[in-house]
Order: C-alpha cells, then sequence, then structure tokens
C-alpha cells in the first residue's frame, strides 16, 4: 500500500498531467480557456477571483519551497528550524486564508447565481470538489500541527518528494508522517492529475508573451485555406 | 514606406431606414448560436440614443481605445502590459450581460401544452441565460426610433459632450426631436486596441485584408479585447468562453463577394472597397495630440493608388496587381478621400476605424421643406445645416471628435449636390458657383451623385479576391461544402461538441447536462481537417479515405 500511494501514484500523477496536457493540447485547442462566467456575475468575482488566485500562487511557492527547498539549505542561511516554523505557519496561514476565503466566495456564487449554475457542467463540479479538499486539507494539516515547532515535513516528506526525481521513491519517508498530511499529499497528487482534464488547464497559459510582443499582431492569410489542400503520402485518386 | 492594403467600408446614413435587415442576416449568418444570443456583430442604434452595449461610448467607465501618456506616446486606455497581467483574474471594466441585454426566447410549449381554462394560454419569455421567467427590461435596440428618448435620450454620451458645447441644441421635445440611425460593425482598425489589449496574442490583422480576426484555437478567454474595443464590437461568447467578433464576412470577402450586412442592405447605402495605407504612419497619425485632428491624420495616412511611386512600392510589398487596380477604382477611397464626404465614427479612440460614414443631411431637406422654404435650394440648406435641429455638433461628437468643420463641409456637399442635380432634372443649366461654393466641379458633383445615387452592385463592392492560383476555388459554388470555420460551436457553426448547444446530452426532465470534459473527437477533427474533396467533385467516399491513411 505504501509503495502504491507513494511510489507509483506520484508517477501515476505526473504522467497524466503531462501526457494529458498533451493530448489536450493537440486535439482541444479550441476547449482550452478559462470559461469565464465574469459575463454573468461580475461583483463577486471581481474580488473573490484576485483574492484566490493571488492566494494560490502563494500556495505553490510554499510548496515549492518547502518540498524542493532542502533543510540544509535554509539552515546553511541561518534560517533555524523555529524561524522557518513561524515563517511558514503565519505566511502559509495567511496566503491559505485568501484562498479559502476566495474559493469561498467563487463557489456560493456559482451555486447562488443561477446563470452561473446554469454554465456549470459535471466536469467543474468533480475539479471544484477536488480543489477545495486538498485546500481544506491543506489548511488542517498546517493548524492541527502549529503549536511549538509544528511537524516538521521537511525531514520527511520533502525528502520523499525530492527522492521522486531520482526514480527511486524513498516511500518509508512516509511513515509516521500525520494523517491529514498524507490525505492531503494525496488529494493533490488527483488534483495535479485532474488539472488537463478540467478547466485548470488554463493555468499554463498564463500570457508572459504579452509583455514582450509588438501591440499590433500582424498574421498572414494561411495558403492552405485557400487552394486546394496538397496531396497527401499514399495511393493516387482513383481517376486520376 | 510599409504598404498595406485594407478592405474598408463606407455608410451613407442618408439611406439608412433603420429596417434592421442587415443586423438580421448577419445574426443568422454569424451569431444564431448558443452562447452568442445577445451578440449583434452588426447592429443599427438609433442616434441620439445609448447605443449597444448601453452607453458603450463612455469611455471613462469602459476605457476602451488608446489615449496619450504624459510623453505623448500611445497606451491602451485599459492599462498597460504591467496592469493587464496584473489584474487578469478578473477584469472590472467589461461590460455584463445586462449592459447588453439579457437574451430571451419564449416559453411556447405553453401555446399547446396547457389545459384547457378560462383564459388563453401565454408564451412568458423565459431568459436564455438563467432559463428562468425573466421581465424584459431592455434589448439591442430598446431605444429604436428614440423610444424612451423623453426619459433615456440624456444617457447618450455623445448628448452629454454637446450639451456642455452648445446647451440647449439637442432637444427632446416631440416636435423638436431629430433622429437618424447609425449601423455598427467592427471598424476593422488600422491601430486595433482589441488586438493590443490580447494577452494570448489569438488576436491578430490580417496582412493581406486588414480583417481583424479572433484565432478561436488561441483565444484563452482572458476578456481583456472586449475592454479594449471603444466600440464595444468585441464579445464573448459565454458557452465557449472565446471571443468572437464581425468578420468582415472573410469567407466571402476572399472569393469577391461582400458582406452579408452589404449584400442584404435594403437601401444600398454600403460601399465596400480597398485602401492601401502606410503601415509605418499609423502610429504616427495615431498619436496626433490634437484629437480633432486625427480625421485628417488618418487621411495622411492612406496612400493615392494612381500615384506611380505608391503602385511600384505596392508591387515591391507583394501587393497583387488586381489589389492595386480595386484600390483604384475603390468607391470607399472616392467616398473617403477624393470627395471627404465620409467620416471616421469616433477618431478620438485613436484606433484609426476603417468603416466611415457619411454623415445624413435627409432630416435637414425634411426640416426645411416642412418649414414651407424650398429645401432644395442651396442657399437655404447651406443656412439650415448650422441652424436645423440636427446639431453640426452632434454629428461633430460621432466623427470627428466635435470639430464641426468637416461635418459641415461634408454635409455642404451633399446640399450643393441636391441643388446642383435638381437643376440637372429639370433641364437648367447649373449654376456653377454652387459646385465652387464647395471646392468642387460641376463634372466631380455629378461624379460624386453617380456614386451616391445610382451606383449598381459592381460600382458599390469592388471587392478584390484572394486570388491564389486556382480559379475554380474563386466560384462560390466551387467553395467546400463544410466552411472552414464550420467545427463544432465555432463562428461556422456545425454540430455540437465542446461545450456545445445546450452542451450534452438530453436527462429525461429536458435539462441538459454539459459534457464532462471538451474536446474535440480526435477522428473528428482529422476528417474535418482532411477531407475537402476538390471543386465540383463528389466528396471522396470514405473507404477510399482509410485506404489512403492505412498505406
Amino acid at each position: 500500500m505504501t509503495t502504491l500511494i507513494w511510489g507509483v501514484l506520484p508517477y501515476v500523477a505526473f504522467v497524466l498531467l503531462v501526457a494529458g496536457t498533451v493530448w489536450r493540447y493537440l486535439y482541444d485547442k479550441f476547449g482550452w480557456t478559462t470559461r469565464s462566467s465574469q459575463l454573468y456575475e461580475s461583483r463577486l468575482l471581481n474580488i473573490a477571483s484576485p483574492v484566490f488566485h493571488y492566494g494560490i500562487l502563494f500556495v505553490l511557492v510554499g510548496h515549492l519551497v518547502g518540498l524542493f527547498v532542502p533543510m540544509s539549505w535554509t539552515d546553511a542561511i541561518g534560517v533555524g528550524e523555529h524561524t522557518y516554523h513561524l515563517f511558514s505557519l503565519y505566511g502559509g496561514t495567511a496566503a491559505g486564508a485568501l484562498v479559502v476565503l476566495g474559493i469561498l466566495t467563487l463557489i456560493v456564487r456559482r451555486r447562488v447565481n443561477a446563470s452561473v449554475f446554469r454554465a456549470t457542467t459535471r466536469n467543474d463540479k468533480l475539479m471544484y470538489v477536488v480543489l477545495f479538499a486538498a485546500i481544506a486539507l491543506g489548511m488542517a494539516a498546517k493548524l492541527t500541527h502549529a503549536s511549538g515547532d509544528g511537524y516538521n515535513y521537511r525531514v520527511s516528506i520533502g525528502p520523499w518528494a525530492r527522492s521522486l526525481f531520482t526514480l527511486n521513491p524513498d516511500t518509508g519517508r512516509m511513515h509516521g508522517v500525520p494523517v491529514l498530511y498524507q490525505i492531503h499529499a494525496v488529494v493533490g497528487m488527483l488534483l495535479i492529475a485532474l488539472v488537463p482534464f478540467t478547466r485548470l488547464v488554463h493555468m499554463f497559459s498564463a500570457p508572459v508573451q504579452y509583455l514582450f510582443r509588438p501591440y499590433v499582431v500582424y498574421r498572414s492569410r494561411d495558403p492552405r485555406r485557400l487552394a486546394a489542400r496538397p496531396e497527401r503520402r499514399g495511393w493516387e485518386r482513383a481517376g486520376s | 514606406m510599409r504598404i498595406m492594403a485594407q478592405i474598408a467600408m463606407v455608410m451613407n446614413l442618408d439611406k439608412c431606414i433603420g429596417c434592421h435587415t442587415c443586423s438580421v442576416t448577419c445574426k443568422q449568418a454569424w451569431t444564431n448560436r448558443r452562447g452568442m444570443e445577445y451578440v449583434w456583430f452588426n447592429n443599427v442604434e438609433t442616434r441620439p440614443g445609448q447605443g449597444y452595449p448601453r452607453r458603450y461610448e463612455d469611455q471613462d467607465k469602459w476605457r476602451g481605445g488608446w489615449e496619450l501618456n504624459k510623453r505623448g506616446a500611445l497606451k491602451l486606455k485599459g492599462g498597460g502590459r504591467f496592469r493587464k497581467l496584473a489584474g487578469i483574474f478578473s477584469n472590472p471594466k467589461l461590460p455584463g450581460i445586462k449592459d447588453y441585454y439579457e437574451p430571451w426566447t419564449y416559453d411556447y410549449q405553453n401555446l399547446t401544452d396547457a389545459p384547457l381554462g378560462d383564459d388563453f394560454p401565454v408564451a412568458r419569455p423565459r431568459s436564455q441565460i438563467t432559463g428562468k421567467p425573466m421581465k424584459i427590461e431592455w434589448s439591442s435596440n430598446w431605444d429604436d426610433n428614440l423610444g424612451g428618448a423623453t426619459e433615456h435620450g440624456d444617457l447618450d454620451p455623445m448628448v452629454q459632450q454637446t450639451r456642455q458645447q452648445a446647451s440647449d441644441k439637442v432637444k427632446f421635445a416631440f416636435e423638436q426631436t431629430f433622429m437618424f440611425y447609425l449601423p455598427r460593425i467592427c471598424e476593422h482598425c488600422l491601430n486595433p486596441s482589441c488586438v493590443s489589449s490580447c494577452p494570448s496574442g489569438a488576436m491578430y490583422k490580417r496582412v493581406e485584408d486588414g480583417i481583424v480576426l479572433v484565432d478561436q484555437d488561441h483565444c484563452r478567454g482572458w476578456r481583456m479585447c472586449v475592454t479594449g474595443c471603444p466600440y464595444k464590437k468585441v464579445y464573448f461568447n459565454h458557452r465557449t468562453g472565446k471571443a468572437e467578433k464581425c468578420t468582415m464576412c472573410y469567407p466571402r470577402v476572399e472569393v469577391g463577394l461582400p458582406t452579408v450586412c452589404s449584400e442584404t442592405c435594403v437601401g444600398r447605402l454600403r460601399y465596400l472597397g480597398v485602401i492601401l495605407y502606410d503601415a509605418d504612419r499609423v502610429t504616427g497619425a495615431a498619436r496626433t495630440e490634437d484629437e480633432r485632428d486625427l480625421y485628417g491624420a488618418q487621411l495622411d495616412v492612406f496612400l493615392d493608388p494612381e500615384d506611380a511611386g505608391v503602385q511600384r512600392a505596392a508591387e515591391e510589398a507583394g501587393i497583387p496587381y488586381d489589389w492595386v487596380e480595386a484600390a483604384r477604382r475603390s468607391p470607399v477611397r472616392a467616398l473617403i478621400s477624393t470627395y471627404k464626404v465620409a467620416l471616421p465614427l469616433h477618431p478620438e479612440y485613436r484606433t484609426m476605424p476603417m468603416v466611415w460614414y457619411i454623415p445624413p443631411l435627409s432630416p435637414v431637406v425634411d426640416a426645411l421643406t416642412e418649414t414651407g422654404h424650398d429645401g432644395e435650394d442651396h442657399a437655404n440648406l447651406f443656412g439650415a445645416i448650422d441652424t436645423l435641429r440636427i446639431p453640426v455638433e452632434y454629428l461633430a461628437q460621432l466623427f470627428t471628435a466635435g470639430d464641426v468643420v468637416p461635418v459641415r463641409s461634408s454635409l455642404e456637399k451633399l446640399a450643393a449636390m441636391r441643388s446642383h442635380m435638381r437643376a440637372v432634372n429639370l433641364g437648367q443649366l447649373p449654376d456653377r458657383s454652387i459646385a465652387e461654393s464647395v471646392g468642387m466641379t460641376g463634372d466631380e458633383i455629378e461624379e460624386m451623385y453617380r456614386l451616391l445615387a445610382i451606383a449598381k452592385y459592381e460600382d458599390r463592392y469592388v471587392i478584390p479576391t484572394a486570388a491564389v492560383g486556382d480559379a475554380r476555388r474563386l466560384e462560390e459554388s466551387a467553395l467546400p461544402d463544410s466552411c472552414s470555420l464550420d467545427y463544432a460551436e465555432g463562428p461556422g457553426m456545425g454540430g455540437e461538441g465542446p461545450f456545445g448547444g445546450d452542451s450534452g446530452r438530453t436527462t429525461a426532465g429536458g435539462r441538459r447536462l454539459l459534457p464532462v470534459v471538451s474536446v474535440e473527437n480526435f477522428h473528428l477533427s482529422k476528417e474535418r481537417q482532411t477531407t475537402d474533396p476538390a471543386a465540383g467533385e463528389a466528396k471522396a467516399p470514405e473507404k477510399f479515405t482509410k485506404t489512403e491513411e492505412s498505406s
């Protein structure tokens, strides 16, 4: 079981993320959008959406630091475990609070506003459940282990996460990890696997290139759209 | 000099009777799909009026178009690149559905299904957004023919601005009102602020003909274009989550046919043609400091296709010969640059719009005739232009950023044309001083008359084809059976698909479910991309295509 959850699931999630994204990009460019519901309702969204998105970006940075920066590095620059814990507790909780506040408002808005709810797919509902579960479990795990120096995931979960990249997952490290953290991690992997198949793909479209391109985009007409399509390799057409 | 060609349009407002045929045919052709119920690529507004979406011209609120920063450089009014990216998680300046109008249908089923009773069953309006019964409060032309003008008339942003300059020029009392119709499509601007606002780079201006389009495969639904366009002519399809806009009917224009709105215009008031312009000078012209000079600055950007140097440059730039020829015969160029009777709509947005308008003179003539004066006498007409109900100041707010000189000049030319042609029709010798008073010769006036009054189909629409060697495909009948936009929920509206129709299957209760994942089926997409048979031939049999693939 340990091997399955901590040794196999991460890779399954990762493969689904990458392969799913590639597949979606190849075959569903048209469906690749934020599918904004702002046209229906703007007042709540204008507040809740930035709150949620900025919060989740901060949370993402927090996860990257917590999981992929080894403890020895922070020790080396003189940040002790206690300092780190306080930083992670207050910083993480602040960001988490933004995210929870944001997503709760967004979910309430989605349910209460008739037009927004009508535009909600089953896919969206599933995504919201998993996303909210991951967020809520993360917050719960953090806050229930807040006293003293808290739970030091950087000697258990962190090394395990890094060991995944060596293709030699150190599943043993996950023994004894508090159960809330464990569930959070599993739901998190589920969320990662879901990303390409939901509207969450829009996270990969962050339009950074906008900063560097000229304002007006010119594009030539696709000549293939006008002339006959060039013959593809194969048997000659009958009668030609 | 970077010479480029643009398909441009001129509308003669004198002839618009406000029948909305253009709007309806456009809607049938392009926007009769789910998610686009509220969208009119072409709409006809009664002016004065709020327009569609309501008060779209109020750029202090909607932040569309460009403005000049302190250094005199162009800056998107809705905020620059960093501001756009920082605020990408919501768009506070996006018009809501209520600013357009909430689209509805009627409960027709109730007419047949209602149980027998004392009252006639009625078909109640039902919102197409929420699916619930609704109260109809507004629509795309709710203030048509000045409906409710006594109450809403003051909400027209242009009326407000005119009032600031000429206190009581705009009147809404019944016996003092004036009105005219303003059909609007996308302006296909030379300096498009929607394209400039698109973070994804999905919107583009076509090099060959200047048509501004949205790449449906690259649009990610950030909605910045909707805000960026000061004319509010980019719309958000709320089913597909993508922006859509007037396409200038490019599949028709490519084969030399006029747009649907032009083709079906009852008043035959639309002109389509090519204009050559210098792309290098566009930004400079858009930066003109005084917004009243923008009209002149835009005229200076256009190039004269009769000029040998321009012809040579066009050839070097790879513009086909028939395009230069079309530019020489362009009715649009004649009205804009030669006679200077057509004016741009809201040049002050600094987008360099390319759908121009001949301001309406008819209300002046009619009103003059009603007062017992000779409505076609040039002396009366010239005087009336300044004093009659249709305030030149109001027209100037629309067409020249408030500068009345070009508007008056255009109206005077039209008035001179009437007087001149009346003399011709009555067999009199036209008074040459009439033509000279507006800086034209009698011959020029008669040529302009021919273009404005009797131009036939081929004179109104001078559209070179996107010729690329395959002559057969230039005939409309030779086009492939399916349109290149004909994918599910695309503008070509073929079939069901990603979030299509009411998205998904229908349950027993009649409510339709949305699909779990929005995907275009692999085989569907492949078939769409690879099976257009050569013109005239029957579609390749299924079996044959498969054999070809397996080899």
